[in-house]
């Protein structure tokens, strides 16, 4: 767009005031922006704090381990997302609508951004890079199957695929299937094991040391 | 628009590459280039849907060789320029225009949760509903040369009304300025085949969230 040297990551131009770094192209805009009393560098600080250590996957698994140990929370939840989620303290950007999709050993959902990155930050967090990557969303609408079998999950034929494009605000989070052999744990024992990538549906959990279920 | 952006159903990007451990940032400045985007939009001169639009329009070869957080500063500096917040000159030499008033007041960092809090799109207006559950529809065979929600893999096909989402902020109208227009939103099922032709395995679907001027009545 307005950097004619993006593609020139080997060899900066000589003569231009732009840099082709994006580390030196970010850290220039950041200080012109502060000098023109745009933004506060204390302010940026709260936002990346706010990203790395409150808001992440961890509020994801809390909410899965509750439905799975608390039926009427599991109805609610499914019933209506957003107000169970909201319920359990966690509501922001990027996760204003929610909805929760539950997996079951009759069909298997996966959620993907074919147009952009959309994913449900209040309980995710940021997505990882796969799920924002080309391959993964060129792939996931037609290929779920195949995308599921490089995650090592082979799904049996008679299972049904459902894939939620998130081409709205509505945002969608994976109940994963509760693993046989888990019915003695706690409900904070069980979120510790339900995995981030198994609330997009890109896995199946297995039993702490059972390995991969398939 | 037909965007490189718009990848669903593509082929030849290979397979998908999990990193174990993944950190939230890759590099500090991606975390400065997300902080700094959501600071701007404190200022409130666009909103997410033109935001999206702003990445989009990233001419398809530059797209594909940017990194993600790449296509955020692209993105952001468009913005920034259209909206009179900065200068090309301004962004290309790094520093303010001598003239140049400061703005105030920025961001401060006890007021980060009203850019991390919730902005919803559901509108409470009454609009009414041309669809509902159960009803079979087509997507209408549309090329908007704007931004749309509605993929190419997914126009002219048939499916099925599975829920009604209420009335939604359209973003096709919202990111070019011309205001809200809400209207009802649709949790729509298609099946795989009839997306991707008799090929496509059976017992397979995607849903996708669908506008109502996306939809017409089979």
């Amino acid at each position: 767009m307005s950097h004619a040297h993006t593609h020139d990551h080997d060899h900066a131009p000589e003569h231009s005031e732009v840099p082709s770094d994006p580390a030196l192209r970010v850290k220039a805009l950041e200080s012109l922006l502060v000098e023109k009393g745009l933004v506060d560098p204390a302010a940026l600080d709260a936002i990346i704090d706010a990203y790395e250590r409150k808001i992440g996957p961890r509020n994801g698994a809390r909410i899965v381990a509750r439905a799975w140990t608390d039926p009427a929370f599991k109805q609610r939840l499914l019933d209506d997302a957003t107000a169970a989620i909201a319920e359990m303290g966690f509501a922001g950007r990027q996760g204003e609508h929610m909805v929760a999709v539950e997996n079951t050993p009759a069909v298997h959902n996966m959620v993907v951004c074919t147009l952009c990155s959309c994913y449900p930050w209040p309980v995710l967090g940021l997505p990882p890079l796969w799920y924002k990557s080309a391959p993964y969303r060129s792939r996931a609408v037609i290929d779920p199957r195949g995308v599921l079998h490089e995650f090592g999950l082979d799904l049996a034929p008679e299972v049904e695929i459902r894939v939620w494009d998130s081409t709205s605000e509505v945002r969608y989070l994976v109940l994963p299937e509760r693993p046989a052999g888990t019915e003695a744990m706690s409900a904070d024992e069980l979120a510790e094991m339900v995995t981030r990538d198994s609330m997009i549906g890109a896995e199946r959990l297995s039993a702490p040391g059972k390995g991969a279920a398939a | 628009m037909n965007g490189i952006h718009d990848m669903g159903g593509m082929h030849g990007f290979g397979p998908v590459e999990r990193e174990a451990n993944e950190p939230v940032f890759h590099a500090p400045w991606e975390a400065r280039i997300f902080a700094i985007r959501h600071a701007m939009g404190a200022w409130g001169k666009w909103n997410i849907d033109g935001s999206r639009y702003s990445r989009e329009i990233i001419p398809p070869a530059q797209y594909l060789r940017m990194s993600y957080y790449e296509r955020w500063i692209a993105g952001l500096i468009t913005q920034m320029i259209d909206a009179d917040l900065v200068t090309r000159e301004e962004v290309e030499s790094g520093r303010a225009a001598p003239a140049a008033p400061k703005a105030t007041p920025a961001l401060a960092p006890g007021e980060v949760m009203k850019v991390l809090s919730r902005a919803p799109s559901l509108r409470d207006v009454p609009v009414t509903a041309g669809f509902k559950p159960g009803d079979r529809v087509r997507t209408r065979n549309i090329h908007p040369v704007g931004h749309t929600r509605l993929p190419r893999y997914a126009r002219a096909k048939a499916g099925t009304i599975r829920h009604d989402h209420g009335v939604h902020v359209f973003p096709d109208a919202s990111a070019h300025g011309l205001g809200e227009q809400p209207q009802h939103l649709y949790s729509v099922r298609f099946e795989a085949n009839e997306l991707w032709g008799e090929a496509a395995g059976a017992r397979q679907a995607v849903h996708l969230d669908l506008w109502e001027s996306y939809l017409e009545h089979i």
